[in-house]
């Protein structure tokens, strides 16, 4: 074309982005890559490789060895070598190998995002502008945790060798994602890249070796699905991080219970962008632009249900299909392209499928005028409209450039909608009035917000998901907790359970009118559904009480109890203060009472038992004290505006109280938890659950609201599973043994609950073990709220 | 008030539509076709509703520029003052900068197309002098450089020989219309003058509007105004409105690019409730700056005008051009400003009849990255031409 021509037309013409240094580097690969174990380049023992081919065109690249057990196996071990040595650096050590990683990645930024561009099929310009810089200023922020550990984290160490499985979508992002922080705080990991994307992660092990990093911190091990399998079930690995498919997810949660592994899963989504009358539309379609249509609409947050207010619905999708009109799908490595190619054919299938599925249930399709590129894996910038809560699309993950719409009227009901789905990842709120925009984010059940802007990330504010989109969050101080643990641990001795004692016919005698403890459902005391009690007896078999025998449909009805107590967690911090200050003060006016009762129980003495009932008051007081201290943080990301840290509570919390210490075991785990705005459903200890029952009346006068605390008592182990299978209960925490917290752990899959399994023990007496922080913290879950601003 | 509004809208569209078989044909053969341009977006704006037929492109006339004939021309003909769209416009800040930053690297010409489309930014150049020691010879070497803004030899390296390149007008005060008009003579090059009280705007009214008498009297074909700023500030959008409409009349023939002086207004907000009055006000242009604001042309700021372009024309059908001015001096500057009109307006906007760059140093950059395409070496400003 001449430029005459061009003159006529002003068209844009290609601006190819030259791939010679990525191509040399990958010919230098020799045709097979290799696995990077303990700092050498090592054939795969399982001799097996598969091709990795290019999205955009279909060309093979390279074959990728696939790692096999043996492999696997010699990358943990390469890990666990290098482990204590690395932990053992001081801080400051370690935060100069991070950064000169960062600084080796921006020296090496033009390698690194062709060669995504090149292997995954997203354009360049997304690379070389977001991936990269974002990588790089990832090691840049954890190089800066690693120097402050010492005073940031004082009293937690690192876990030990971490798996860490990653996605193909982002696949150098995610790996910094995992990489950064673990080494950070000392840990040293396994890497799998996914199957489809597997060449930044070697080129970044190079970058390993140019930094010196000692041999065995950073392993990398290619493979598929099978080699992940094998890291997920590495007896030597002491956590696995995930990010991927909820499917996957699930499967990782399963497999991992009862071994005592952390886990840190990052999931799908199916994330609302919302579009209030009074936003700026023509923003708010740019954002879209951002939401879905970038990186081909394969990205676990993107915003892919559109919301928009039914007053201005025909004008924002009149000026939306006008932009996707704009949008220009082809060659990822043509700077001036926006949308690349599909990274796999089985993705574009499936995508394909899901989009016929939406038109044959009703749904409108818009796609742009202009065809996509003859060969290679694309799909177009897709709008289906006519689409409603109900349609298969709507609750999908498609994971392509594919949006779906939907109206809503009010406020109220926009939030509705889009709570609406098992997931709960991010969310895109576009309203220039800022009182409606802040009203709304609290209310979305999801771990990031962006106000009037979509997709924006930094290390420094903490990413990941509410619900069945995971849990953890990587970025930010909230994201180091998942690779640390309290040093206290290490030295703790595991829970066995105790025996129960033999029933010796004798009765305890007390003062008391003989009570019925029934449980505590809903504010009142209700009869077990199954219309039996279980005897409490004291060490020698003495009967001091019975409770009633909980079961399923109790549990059931204490879900269902606590779940209409939801206003509890927009009750103001002040007022739950108080309720938690009014409890120790009703608690210490029957102190004798409940040390009498603890003495009878345990045979421990009253001295003793009165230290137990102090202790749980003071532990209210602790409690009432942090209510409105426990405070989120405002982040200052590399952009005009601030990101809010926000603790959320869970929602409805099941609570297996330890066995002991009866009273202030059960006060030091619900406290907590309501005091952050949960509801509860505590199964209390069942050798000393008179301890839990005496209490009703405590709570009864104390102003607690109906269905905040519920109470069922019974055979701990059986109901806490009812609860780990419970689909409406958002966490479970259980102290106990081994072997029970591997059921829970795998039973609570079924909605992906956060569970926290503690089966050593702590010395709940000791203010240091027995309260504090980490407990607030398993109360809460972080969601960051973007607030960008100006005028 | 606005049911008057539609029905003037719907009079004058069917008052079009009888030329309308004359216009669709000289559309032919445009890049896009006279339906497309009408019906890109036909839904409401507030109670409004313009139906796809009525908002047709008025106004269509050959070019004097050698740059393809039948373009859509600027037609506006100004509606009466409503302030629905002043009250409910929404700008984002930081969603504009986003767009806008992000944009650079989303779009880029290279080679050939590069060079083709720095052409095109030359031949939408105002050549301007607006500076307190411009003399008749000044402005006469001015216009000699707008006839001939490329160095022939490059011109032909460029396969151009057979075009006439020109700058899309020159930019003067009032003083050297007269001068400008004889020196630019069967160019069929454009006098622009600056004629109200340039540039603050602060000279009585009656003043201003016999400076535009006596600039189009003298020849001028384009008008550039300056509005009063204080008007926008204290959002006393009648006094804008009638201001910008009497000069519109004073101008008669002549075009009119209103200046809103941007970096006065300071938030983009601002710059759209006044682009709005503006355009309802009958502005054929509008303008951002007079180049002596502190704040000149940015990429936000178009992004906020150019889309109340849009938004005005799918409410009313009129077309209205677009002027950056002041601050922009290179030619990536220029490439990214022609990728933002092309990717938010389209390629209607993409000529001079309704896009102009105000500037006075950009040619000189141009001229040298036009060399570099067709000679591989850098330039040396002394090879080419000083205005």
């Amino acid at each position: 074309m001449s430029i005459a021509e061009i003159l006529d037309t002003m068209e844009y013409g290609p601006a190819p982005e030259s791939d010679k240094e990525a191509r040399a580097w990958i010919a230098a690969l020799g045709g097979e890559t290799k696995l990077f174990i303990g700092g050498q380049w090592r054939k795969a023992k399982s001799g097996e490789s598969f091709e990795t081919a290019s999205p955009a065109t279909g060309e093979v690249l390279v074959k990728i060895a696939q790692a096999g057990p043996a492999d696997v196996d010699a990358a943990v071990k390469a890990a666990a070598k290098a482990q204590p040595g690395w932990a053992a650096l001081s801080g400051h050590q370690r935060a100069r190998y991070l950064y000169a990683l960062a600084r080796l990645i921006q020296r090496h930024s033009r390698l690194f995002a062709v060669l995504e561009a090149l292997d995954n099929g997203k354009p360049i310009r997304e690379t070389r502008d977001i991936d990269i810089p974002l990588v790089a200023r990832h090691f840049y922020h954890h190089a800066g945790w690693a120097q402050l550990i010492d005073t940031e984290l004082a009293g937690r160490e690192a876990l030990g060798v971490c798996g860490q499985i990653i996605p193909w979508n982002f696949p150098l992002l995610m790996l910094s994602w995992k990489i950064a922080p673990a080494i950070a705080l000392g840990n040293t990991v396994v890497l799998k890249p996914a199957e489809y994307t597997s060449l930044t992660a070697l080129l970044f092990a190079e970058m390993c070796q140019k930094a010196g990093l000692p041999e065995g911190v950073v392993n990398i091990v290619t493979g598929d699905g099978a080699t992940g399998e094998q890291i997920v079930n590495h007896p030597g690995i002491a956590k696995i991080a995930f990010t991927g498919s909820t499917d996957v997810g699930r499967k990782i949660r399963e497999a991992t219970a009862g071994t005592g592994k952390s886990l840190t899963l990052e999931l799908g989504g199916k994330s609302p962008f919302i579009v209030f009358d009074d936003a700026d539309l023509d923003a708010a379609v740019e954002g879209v632009v951002d939401a879905i249509w970038f990186n081909q609409g394969q990205v676990c947050c993107a915003g892919s249900r559109l919301l928009v207010q039914e007053s201005i619905h025909n004008r924002f999708v009149s000026k939306l299909t006008a932009r996707m009109e704009t949008l220009r799908v082809g060659d990822p490595l043509d700077k001036a392209i926006d949308i690349g190619a599909i990274v796999h054919p089985v993705q574009l299938a499936r995508i394909r499928e899901l989009v016929d599925a939406g038109v044959k249930e009703g749904a409108e399709l818009h796609q742009p005028k202009a065809g996509l590129p003859a060969k290679g894996c694309f799909y177009p910038p897709t709008l289906l409209t006519n689409v409603h809560p109900a349609s298969t699309v709507s609750r999908v993950e498609i994971f392509g450039p594919v949006l779906v719409a939907t109206t809503f009227r009010t406020p109220a009901e926009a939030v509705e909608l889009a709570n609406n789905t098992e997931y709960g990842l991010a969310a895109s709120v576009w309203s220039e009035t800022l009182s409606l925009a802040l009203d709304i984010a609290p209310k979305l059940k999801c771990g990031v917000v962006w106000v009037n802007g979509t997709n924006m990330f930094d290390a420094g504010v903490g990413f990941g998901g509410y619900k069945e989109s995971g849990f953890g969050r990587e970025g930010g101080r909230e994201g180091l907790a998942a690779y640390s643990k309290p040093k206290w641990i290490a030295k703790a001795k595991p829970i066995t359970d105790k025996p129960a004692p033999q029933a010796s016919g004798d009765v305890v005698s007390t003062g008391f009118i003989d009570r019925t403890a029934k449980l505590y459902i809903g504010g009142k005391q209700a009869r077990p559904d199954g219309g039996y009690s279980r005897p409490v007896l004291s060490p020698a078999g003495a009967l001091v009480g019975e409770v009633g025998e909980g079961n399923r449909k109790d549990i059931r009805n204490a879900v269902e109890a606590a779940r209409k107590a939801a206003g509890w967690a927009t009750a103001s911090e002040h007022n739950r203060a108080q309720i938690l200050y009014y409890i120790a003060e009703n608690l210490e006016a029957r102190a004798a009472e409940f040390a009498e009762r603890l003495s009878a129980m345990t045979g421990r003495r009253k001295a003793d038992t009165a230290r137990e009932v102090a202790a749980s008051v003071s532990r209210l007081f602790s409690y009432g004290a942090w209510a409105d201290k426990f405070e989120g943080a405002v982040h200052k990301p590399p952009l005009r505006g601030v990101a809010l840290a926000m603790n959320e509570p869970l929602g409805i919390l099941a609570i297996a109280c330890p066995e002991e210490p009866g009273l202030l075991g059960f006060v030091s785990t619900f406290a907590p938890a309501i005091v952050m705005g949960n509801r509860v459903v505590v199964v209390p200890s069942a050798s000393q659950a008179l301890a839990a029952t005496d209490f009703y009346q405590v709570l009864e006068t104390s102003d607690v609201p109906a269905g905040v605390v519920n109470i069922v008592t019974g055979d701990r182990a059986a109901l806490a599973l009812e609860l780990a299978k419970h689909e409406e209960v958002d966490g479970l925490w259980w102290f106990g043994s081994a072997a029970t917290a591997g059921n829970l752990e795998k039973a609570s899959a079924g909605n992906l609950k956060q569970v926290w399994t503690e089966t050593v023990q702590r010395d709940w007496f000791s203010p240091a073990q027995g309260e504090g922080t980490d407990f607030l913290a398993k109360a809460t879950q972080v969601k960051n709220i973007w607030v960008p601003y100006g005028e | 008030m606005l049911a008057d509004l539609l029905g003037d809208v719907r009079r004058r569209a069917d008052a079009l539509r009888l030329d309308q078989a004359g216009v669709g044909e000289r559309l032919q053969g445009l890049p896009h076709d006279a339906t497309d341009i009408g019906m890109r977006d036909s839904d409401q704006i507030g109670s409004g509703k313009v139906s796809a037929s009525e908002a047709v492109i008025e106004g269509v006339s050959a070019s004097s520029h050698g740059i393809g004939t039948n373009l859509p021309q600027p037609s506006n003909p100004g509606i009466g003052l409503t302030l629905d769209p002043v009250d409910s416009v929404r700008v984002n800040l930081s969603a504009a900068e986003r767009r806008t930053s992000a944009l650079a690297g989303r779009r880029t010409v290279k080679k050939d197309w590069q060079a083709a489309w720095l052409v095109r930014a030359i031949q939408c150049i105002d050549l301007t002098t607006l500076n307190g020691d411009d003399t008749a010879g000044r402005v006469r070497r001015l216009c000699a450089k707008a006839r001939q803004p490329l160095r022939p030899d490059l011109q032909k390296a460029l396969g151009l020989s057979g075009r006439s390149i020109t700058t899309g007008a020159v930019c003067v005060y009032h003083r050297f219309v007269a001068t400008a008009v004889e020196a630019l003579d069967g160019s069929g090059i454009p006098v622009a003058a600056v004629s109200t009280g340039f540039p603050t705007g602060l000279s009585p009214l009656s003043t201003r509007l016999k400076e535009i008498e006596a600039s189009v009297a003298d020849g001028a074909r384009e008008i550039d105004i300056v509005i009063t700023r204080e008007h926008v500030l204290t959002g006393n959008w009648q006094a804008l409105y009638d201001e910008v409409k009497t000069c519109k009349q004073a101008c008669g023939p002549a075009h009119m690019k209103t200046i809103l002086a941007t970096g006065d207004l300071q938030t983009l907000r601002n710059v759209a409730r006044a682009s709005w009055v503006a355009m309802m006000a009958g502005s054929d242009f509008i303008k951002t700056s007079t180049g002596k604001e502190g704040i000149n042309a940015t990429l936000p700021v178009t992004l906020t005008m150019i889309r109340a372009i849009r938004d005005y024309r799918e409410m009313t059908g009129h077309v209205v051009g677009y002027k950056p001015a002041g601050g922009i001096s290179t030619a990536k500057d220029a490439l990214a400003y022609l990728a933002l009109i092309k990717e938010e307006l389209g390629n209607d906007w993409l000529q001079p009849n309704l896009f102009r760059f105000g500037a006075s140093s950009l040619l000189a950059d141009i001229e040298r990255q036009l060399e570099h395409h067709v000679t591989g070496r850098y330039a040396a400003f002394s090879h080419h031409a000083m205005a």
